[in-house]
């Protein structure tokens, strides 16, 4: 009778090394860098004849952000520090004493509070630069600027609702972009001052 | 006569291995799920401003990426040390934006075509003239959807 054989068992110690090899190349060929930054919406191509008629805004409705090729800031007439430009930000775009001088407030009805709050709606705020200012400064002017957008967004939130934005439902964080919409223009660009 | 002691010493039982290969499996395939593969190599060197106010990219699948920087060491003097533009493997100008963009557009699947976005991974020293005209190139391409790319401010 013959002798019935076992099939011996395959080795299967290196496969952890091999699975091992595996995983340190694709550690090493792979990157998990999540990127992060201000996303923004460019406005589209003029038509050829929009040329000429750009939209007129009211003087008052417009926060001009001036950077100029040696990176000094100026909002409307004064020179500031990248520091200032939230609190400016936010003084503009609330305007919640309701000065002449800063956008018309336009009362405007929220559906979801079913109250009629007044929102300026028609501010717009552009951020202006020379050919040779530095991409840190304007980026900096534009964090600050969301940064200004986001407080007064968690300002109301928390009045309104008793929880940051972020916190917020869907159509909550809705209302509330409803009374804070975010206008930054992305300006045509203008020569002035010394092109490099 | 006891059931319990039985002479000799007893050896160590060896460890049971053969799951291990399994579990480093499990591993390796976490890690190709959550890392994407480094596409290019760099040849501008770029440091990213510092916000606050950021927010991550939605779709990596949909995104395109445009590097401005100084050429790095191996590429300075090919290119010289002012800002230039890198579109995937090569350094280029700007008015070769335009093709790059309705390229890398035109891969994409057509569902995905309106998330589109393009992100700007450019020098914090960088002149804001080369980025306007970037920028004026991606209007005139229907890449409306931009982020300007950088990293989060630690305390």
């Amino acid at each position: 009778m013959a002798k019935k054989r076992k099939m011996p068992g395959l080795n299967t110690s290196s496969t952890a090394d091999i699975s091992f090899m595996l995983l340190i190349f694709f550690l090493t060929t792979t990157s998990m860098d999540t990127d992060q930054g201000l996303g923004r919406t460019l406005p589209k191509p003029p038509e050829e004849d929009q040329l000429n008629n750009e939209i007129k805004v009211k003087e008052r409705n417009i926060l001009n952000i001036r950077i100029n090729k040696d990176n000094y800031l100026m909002i409307g007439d004064d020179y500031v520090s990248v520091s200032d430009v939230k609190e400016r930000a936010k003084e503009f775009i609330a305007n919640k004493e309701n000065r002449p001088n800063l956008p018309e407030l336009k009362p405007k009805k929220i559906k979801l509070l079913n109250e009629v709050i007044p929102v300026t709606e028609n501010h717009v705020i552009s951020v202006q630069t020379d050919r040779g200012t530095s991409y840190g400064v304007y980026f900096q002017v534009q964090d600050a600027l969301v940064a200004a957008y986001n407080e007064l967004r968690d300002e109301f939130a928390k009045e309104k609702f008793g929880f940051k934005y972020e916190f917020l439902t869907k159509e909550q964080q809705d209302a509330v972009r409803e009374v804070y919409p975010q206008k930054i223009s992305e300006a045509e660009p203008k020569k002035y001052g010394k092109a490099i | 006569m006891s059931r319990f002691n039985k002479g000799g010493g007893r050896e160590m039982p060896e460890m049971n291995t053969s799951s291990l290969p399994d579990l480093i499996f499990s591993i390796l395939f976490f890690f190709m799920m959550v890392t994407t593969m480094r596409e290019v190599t760099l040849m501008v060197k770029f440091d990213r401003p510092v916000g606050t106010q950021l927010e991550k990219l939605a779709r990596k699948s949909c995104t395109s990426f445009i590097y401005i920087g100084q050429p790095n060491e191996q590429n300075r003097g090919k290119y010289g040390s002012g800002s230039r533009i890198q579109l995937n493997d090569k350094i280029a100008e700007a008015s070769e934006v335009y093709d790059f963009v309705m390229t890398e557009r035109n891969t994409l699947a057509e569902v995905d075509k309106p998330f589109y976005t393009v992100s700007l991974k450019v020098d914090h020293q960088t002149p804001m003239g080369i980025i306007t005209d970037v920028k004026q190139i991606l209007r005139k391409a229907y890449a409306l959807k931009i982020v300007y790319s950088a990293n989060k401010q630690t305390n």
